[in-house]
Parts: structure tokens; sequence; C-alpha cells
């Protein structure tokens, strides 16, 4: 396993880089990045849809999230890869492709993460913004938001975890990230394919699993934050 | 300056306020007291359209606040609420929460906001307190900076609705200090609560609510000493005897 990590370790991390297009572990981070910048604001505004009372905004947005939810990343990537070109008039590269299709599954997701954020804030905070004569839009902007976000930290990250492992679907349409990698790792040594899959294995662990450790540390702050704000009343 | 003309306010099949008629005039200080669930609350959130109503009319300054012409936040600017619970925004700080709704309502300048809320806070007492967050501070001070908060807006009239009610004894009064004071300053002032020392010294009226309708209406001299309903009887033995 070693001698596979010193032969293709540099194509793993950052695939044929720089002599060729950026590919691995590099990648792999870059659209689930992009995937998760792009997706953030979007979910903002469908979550805080889904809290909405008015109909004609919570139906379809709900309606969207429901699709969404209800359908695999995998199948998305392939209606992202062909209808995207049809939209468009013109190809976009694979990983485009990818990105746009984590963003809308993200944004299912993360909204609803948004959502349970929103509403978790209590009533009271609302109606005291509301009383001082704030609208509706400077009181989720000023008031409400900057506290959900904050609690939402961990829940995103979380988000973040699974949208670093929906990037290895890339492999299905031949973007290059990481698990796109090690299969071609795979067909040219062709007699090791357990020790190369198991090396993706734990290059995939070991992001997620610092993270999650990130989490915890992050969760372990928030709760002392909590513990201060309730504490005199 | 306020007046209700037969409100009447349901929650699914129960009434909550029936057939309420009342009027404060500029300078007056009404408190109102009734057991719980009478819908004193409720009658004091209908006000600044906190809760809407079903039938009737209320007037703030001779304006329908139901009319359509009414822009809702316009009106709430103009009426400082106190809530049971302070509702004090726990990410900012104590002159951040009284600086915010000035500079994104009235678009006060940075600078005369927080000229203001420091006068508010020293108004309060809490003048040491400012960049102190809701969370480090007592019930007690945090209700005096709500208090702050809603004065910031230079409403002519405020709400309160069981301000002491949340509070450990201890704390009760310097909060009601500062009510005294702005009664005394002769703010238009409603009050939900069951202070007596409180409304036997400033009130000019006690309401006497129970299960929506107004029972009693009576001068807290009178209302203490002679109530005249059996319901409002029960309720002052109940209040002297707790």
């Amino acid at each position: 396993m070693l001698q596979i990590l010193q032969d293709y370790g540099i194509l793993l991390l950052v695939g044929q880089f720089p002599d060729g297009p950026i590919g691995g572990l590099a990648l792999t981070l870059f659209i689930a990045i992009s995937g998760l910048l792009c997706s953030f604001p979007i979910a903002i505004l469908v979550g805080v849809a889904r809290t909405s009372q008015i109909k004609v905004i919570y139906y379809p947005v709900s309606a969207l999230v429901h699709a969404i939810r209800g359908l695999p990343a995998l199948l998305i990537i392939f209606w992202a890869y062909f209808i995207i070109p049809l939209v468009l008039g013109r190809t976009i590269s694979g990983i485009a492709t990818v990105i746009c299709a984590l963003v809308v599954y993200e944004i299912a997701f993360m909204g609803e993460v948004v959502r349970a954020g929103v509403e978790s804030i209590p009533k009271g905070q609302v109606e005291a913004a509301r009383s001082l004569g704030m609208s509706y839009f400077k009181t989720l902007h000023r008031i409400i938001l900057p506290q959900a976000l904050y609690q939402m930290i961990p829940s995103i990250l979380n988000q973040f975890i699974n949208l670093i492992k929906n990037t290895s679907l890339g492999y299905i349409i031949s973007v290059n990230e990481l698990t796109y990698s090690a299969y071609q790792v795979n067909s040219q040594l062709l007699i090791r394919p357990f020790e190369v899959y198991f090396l993706l294995a734990l290059i995939y662990f070991l992001l997620c699993w610092s993270l999650g450790l990130l989490i915890f540390q992050i969760e372990k702050r928030i709760k002392i934050h909590r513990q201060i704000s309730t504490r005199s009343i | 300056m306020i007046s209700f003309e037969n409100v009447d306010k349901w929650y699914g099949n129960y009434q909550a306020l029936n057939q309420i008629n009342e009027t404060v005039g500029k300078g007056e200080v009404v408190v109102i007291c009734g057991p719980s669930g009478s819908g004193k609350s409720t009658l004091i959130r209908t006000i600044n359209r906190l809760e809407p109503i079903n039938a009737g009319r209320i007037t703030v300054n001779g304006i329908d606040i139901h009319d359509k012409s009414v822009n809702v936040n316009r009106l709430r600017s103009e009426i400082g609420f106190v809530f049971q619970q302070f509702n004090l925004f726990p990410h900012l700080s104590v002159l951040r929460n009284i600086m915010l709704a000035p500079m994104d309502v009235h678009h006060v300048s940075k600078i005369e906001a927080k000229e203001h809320a420091i006068l508010l806070l020293e108004k309060v007492g809490l003048a040491n307190k400012a960049e102190a967050f809701p969370a480090q501070l007592s019930g007690g001070q945090q209700q005096r900076v709500a208090i702050a908060r809603a004065l910031a807006m230079n409403p002519p009239v405020m709400l309160f609705d069981e301000p002491t009610s949340s509070l450990d004894p201890e704390m009760v009064t310097e909060v009601l200090q500062v009510m005294k004071q702005l009664a005394h300053e002769g703010m238009t002032m409603i009050c939900v609560t069951h202070e007596m020392g409180f409304a036997r010294e400033v009130a000019d009226r006690i309401l006497f609510l129970d299960e929506g309708v107004v029972l009693e209406r009576a001068t807290p001299e009178n209302f203490f000493t002679q109530p005249q309903h059996k319901r409002a009887k029960k309720f002052i033995a109940d209040i002297r005897h707790a």
C-alpha cells in the first residue's frame, strides 16, 4: 500500500496538476467547497421560504424541497448532465455539472437546516423586533438569522461532510475527483483493488472524521454559550 | 389617545375579549389586572397589532389601527412595548439592543443613536452596563434595558405586559422604580400588572378583566378597598394572600 501511495499519491492528491488538469482530493475539496458556498445563500432563501406564512411562497418551495429530497443525488447528476446543455444551448464541463447538481441537492437539505434554525429562535425575539417597528426583513436580517446561523454551524458542517462524500458521484460522468482518480490507479495496477480502494476509503474517512471532530468542538462551545445566555433568566 | 370600541377577539371557539369599550387619555396611567387567562395580555397586545381582533375598532391618536392605509411598522414604532420575558436580543450588547431600532427604523445616525442610548441607560440606572451582553445581566437589569430599548423610539405611549412577573422579588422594585418615574414624567402607560403598590401610587384607573370582559373600572383606592364585583373581591383576596 505504501508503494501505491508513493507512486500514485500525488495523483490522488492533485491529479495531473500542475502539468494537467487538477484532480484527486484537491478537486473533491474544490467541488465540495464550491457546492457549499453556492448552495448556502440559496438554502437561506429556501429555509426562510419554508417558514413563510404566505402560501404562494411556502407551497412551491416546499414541493421543490420534497421533490429533491425524494431523489438520489446520482439521479440529479444524470439530469444535470443531460438538461443543462439543453437549457444553456452549450456543453459545460463535468466539474460545473457536478457542482450544479450538488447545489440543487444541497439546497433541499441545507434549506431544512436553515428552517430548523429559524424556527428554533424564540417567538419573543420576533415580537420584540416587530414591536419596535422593524420590518419582517429587517427582523430576519438583524435578529433571526444572526442567531439562527450561529446555532446552525454544526448542522451545516454535517451537511458539508455529506457533500464531500457525494462528490464521489462525479465519477459517473468522468469528473476527475478523488474516487475517479482511485479508479484510474486501480485500472493501471489491475491486481490490487483492495489496497487501492482501502486507501480511498481511508482518505475520505480521515477527512470526514476530522470535520466531525471540529463539529464536536464547535457544539461544545455553542452549548457553553447557550448555558451562559439562559443562566440568568 | 387610545380607544377600544366593541372589540371582540376569538381564539377558535374561545372568546378572549368580549365587547371591550375603553378610552385611555394622554398622560393617563391605566393598570389592567385580572386572573390568569382573563385576556389582559391579549388586550394589551391588540394595541400594537401583535394580536389581530375579530370585531370592533381600536384607534390610536384617532387613527383606526386596522385601516388599510396604516403602516404597521410605523404604528408599532410609536408604541413602546415591554414584555414579561424581556426579549432582549442576546447576540447584541446592551447598547446595540437600544441603538438598533432607532438606526434601522428611524434612520438615526449611529452617533446620535449612541448618545440617546447612553442617556436612556443613565435614566434606568445602567450606564455602566452599556457594553455588557444581556446574558451577563440580572433579570431586573434586563427588564430595565428592555424599557430603555422601547423608550429609544421616543414613543408617546408605553405598554407593559406583566413586566415584573418573571422577576425574583428583590428585582421587582428596581423595575417598578423606573416605571413610576416614567409615570411621573407624564408618559401615557397601560400596564398589565398585579403590583398593588405600583397601581396605588401611579395608576389613574384600574381595569379588572375576567374572561375577556371588563368587570370593574375604578380608581386604585376604590378598587383595592371596596371592590364591587364578587370576582374582583376574590381576586384581591387571592393576591393579598399570595
